[in-house]
């Protein structure tokens, strides 16, 4: 069977699901967009903590940047 | 002279808007802490981009999409594993649980993250060290991407273009600070973006639309003159639209090494794995799923499809397969595409943005070597912190540098692909076992796990040193030692992949020692876990 000019079926299967495998993606993030919030209060918090931590890792113990980018 | 103007105009237009941007972002952002509001406050697009830049870099639309005009569309199932794997897998399966356990254990590194996990500061230098030893080659075939772009879009030197991207790669990393911000990655990511959807839809536009640019290809096998595929043919080529023989060299390279050792691999990127410990929440994670995976469709999708429909273009115009165009690098294979078919200012845009994506991606690079060498190594090691372990990470740096300009001058023509495959490899026989347990398996242990990782990486390390034929003809030990280039010369085992040996090595003995040995505590597992 030819499929998209593609007579090997391992060929365009690969193509055909490229494009499903992305559209799940999209479908996936569509019905989740707003979920995963619900404690984000705390979790950026939490965040914040590690990014502070992370900053001072880099920048006084390893002088490996100088300032925020 | 008309070509410097042009050069010149678009490299101007570029950096006003970097330069916009960046005004953009320091008007939002008076302090570091207003740095971080910002961030979260951001549109997901923005962050979604940023992220996507990050991801795909210089080698992947370089370096791959030339494979895909030596190997043909078979490649799209890196596509296929890119979005399953790298994106979905990777933000909703590892992603959370690796923001969660990263807090709880308040790790900052990967190494320091599967240390904390299994309280073992063994495994923190140890990985640091492999992260330390085996990413100069990811960064040097970065800079090949970026020089052998230069080099055909500027019709200069491939040495001149290396050492020039070397040159401002260490301005850049030693000025510091200039850590990629979030808006002109997403800016970079965009014009990408934008860069490859023109790309597209010139090819098939080109080539008459999409069925009829694929039968093309379908045809093109028995249109060739059959020399100029002889070679790839005898090793299992049977055309860019269908898959080698079962079995030959040709399809264990592609299968093994391309899709597999790189579409499995990316999960346990240290590179990647730290990012997800910067996500705001779950939900930027969902978010970044629907762009992402849009992303990476685009990006690696384009770059395989184009490199494979080159052949066409290139034999309608010169008569010549794209392998033959780029003078049998098939590195060369995108820019020379981009430069013959696509309008000059294109060509010139995507260069500079491809310059610019590899820039942060090194810098990102070598700043990962340098907290490998001097957090998790040093520091590990000696107990010490502050004013010596800052001299070893900048050390560190220099020395990361230094081997990847040589690599990038001493490693032979098309290996960009596979040197990233290389690196995957490594990082997956070493790290995935350990990573993935550490997220999913309470059951495993200290002693599992360290024997998963050691095991793990003295296999593919043994396996490109003595058997992989790319690595082990490239290094010459196992001659010097054997007389012979591989130990086993036999097919399929020169071209079968260190992957599919040492992963499911690494995973089983995990499995077994783990099984084992006396399971770890309750208490302390509830303390790693909470939350999950």
């Amino acid at each position: 069977m030819m499929v998209l000019g593609i007579d090997d079926p391992w060929i365009w299967g690969a193509y055909i699901l490229c494009i499903l495998s992305m559209l799940s993606c999209v479908v996936y993030g569509a019905l989740n967009w707003n979920k995963g919030g619900e404690d984000e209060e705390e979790q950026i918090k939490e965040e914040m903590e590690w990014h502070k931590k992370e900053k001072e890792m880099e920048e006084k113990e390893l002088g490996l940047w100088d300032e925020e980018g | 002279m008309e070509n410097t103007f042009l050069l010149t105009i678009v490299v101007l237009i570029y950096l006003l808007l970097v330069g916009y941007v960046g005004y953009i972002a320091w008007k939002r952002t008076k302090s570091a802490d207003d740095y971080m509001v910002a961030g979260r406050k951001t549109h997901p697009f923005i962050m979604a981009l940023s992220y996507g830049a990050t991801f795909i870099s210089t080698a992947a639309i370089v370096g791959f999409g030339g494979t895909a005009g030596v190997y043909g569309m078979g490649l799209l199932w890196l596509t296929v594993l890119n979005i399953i794997v790298g994106i979905f897998i990777a933000f909703v399966l590892f992603g959370k649980r690796t923001r969660k356990m990263g807090h709880n254990l308040s790790a900052l590194t990967f190494p320091e993250f599967l240390s904390r996990r299994y309280n073992s500061k063994f495994i923190q230098y140890f990985s640091g060290a492999v992260i330390f030893l085996g990413m100069p080659l990811y960064a040097s075939v970065v800079l090949i991407g970026m020089a052998r772009f230069v080099e055909t879009t500027l019709q200069i030197d491939y040495t001149i273009a290396l050492v020039i991207m070397a040159m401002i790669v260490a301005v850049y990393v030693v000025f510091g600070g200039l850590r990629g911000v979030m808006y002109t990655d997403a800016l970079q990511g965009t014009i990408m973006f934008v860069g490859m959807v023109i790309l597209l839809g010139s090819i098939y536009w080109i080539l008459g639309g999409v069925t009829a640019g694929n039968q093309a290809l379908t045809n093109l096998i028995n249109v060739v003159p059959a020399q100029a595929t002889a070679k790839a043919a005898a090793t299992g080529f049977t055309g860019w639209t269908s898959m080698p023989a079962l079995g030959s060299p040709f399809w264990w390279t592609l299968v093994s090494t391309l899709i597999l050792g790189v579409g499995i691999g990316v999960l346990s990127q240290p590179q990647l794995a730290v990012r997800f410990m910067t996500v705001k929440s779950n939900r930027e994670l969902n978010r970044a799923v629907l762009i992402g995976g849009i992303f990476i469709f685009m990006m690696t999708g384009t770059a395989f499809v184009v490199g494979a429909l080159s052949n066409v273009y290139f034999f309608d115009t010169v008569g010549k397969i794209a392998i033959q165009v780029a003078g049998g690098n098939m590195d060369k294979i995108i820019p020379t595409f981009i430069t013959s078919a696509m309008p000059l200012w294109f060509a010139y845009l995507f260069m500079i943005t491809l310059l610019s994506a590899a820039m942060s991606t090194l810098s990102s690079q070598f700043h990962v070597q340098g907290t490998a060498i001097g957090r998790d190594v040093y520091e590990t090691v000696t107990g010490t912190k502050g004013k010596s372990s800052v001299l070893v990470a900048r050390a560190g740096i220099t020395i990361a540098v230094i081997i990847a300009v040589i690599l990038g001058l001493i490693l032979p023509a098309g290996i960009i692909a596979v040197g990233t495959a290389i690196w995957f490899s490594i990082t997956a026989a070493a790290f995935l076992s350990m990573y993935a347990f550490a997220l999913f398996w309470k059951r495993s242990t200290k002693a599992g796990v360290i024997s998963g990782l050691v095991i793990g990486t003295l296999i593919s390390v043994f396996w490109l040193v003595f058997e992989y034929k790319k690595s082990a003809a490239a290094l010459g030990i196992c001659k010097a030692l054997t007389g012979q280039v591989v130990l086993i010369g036999t097919n399929p085992w020169p071209t079968v992949d260190s992957i599919v040996i040492a992963l499911p090595i690494s995973f089983l003995i995990t499995v077994i020692v783990s099984l084992l040995t006396k399971p770890p505590e309750k208490e302390q597992l509830d303390e790693i876990f909470k939350g999950i």
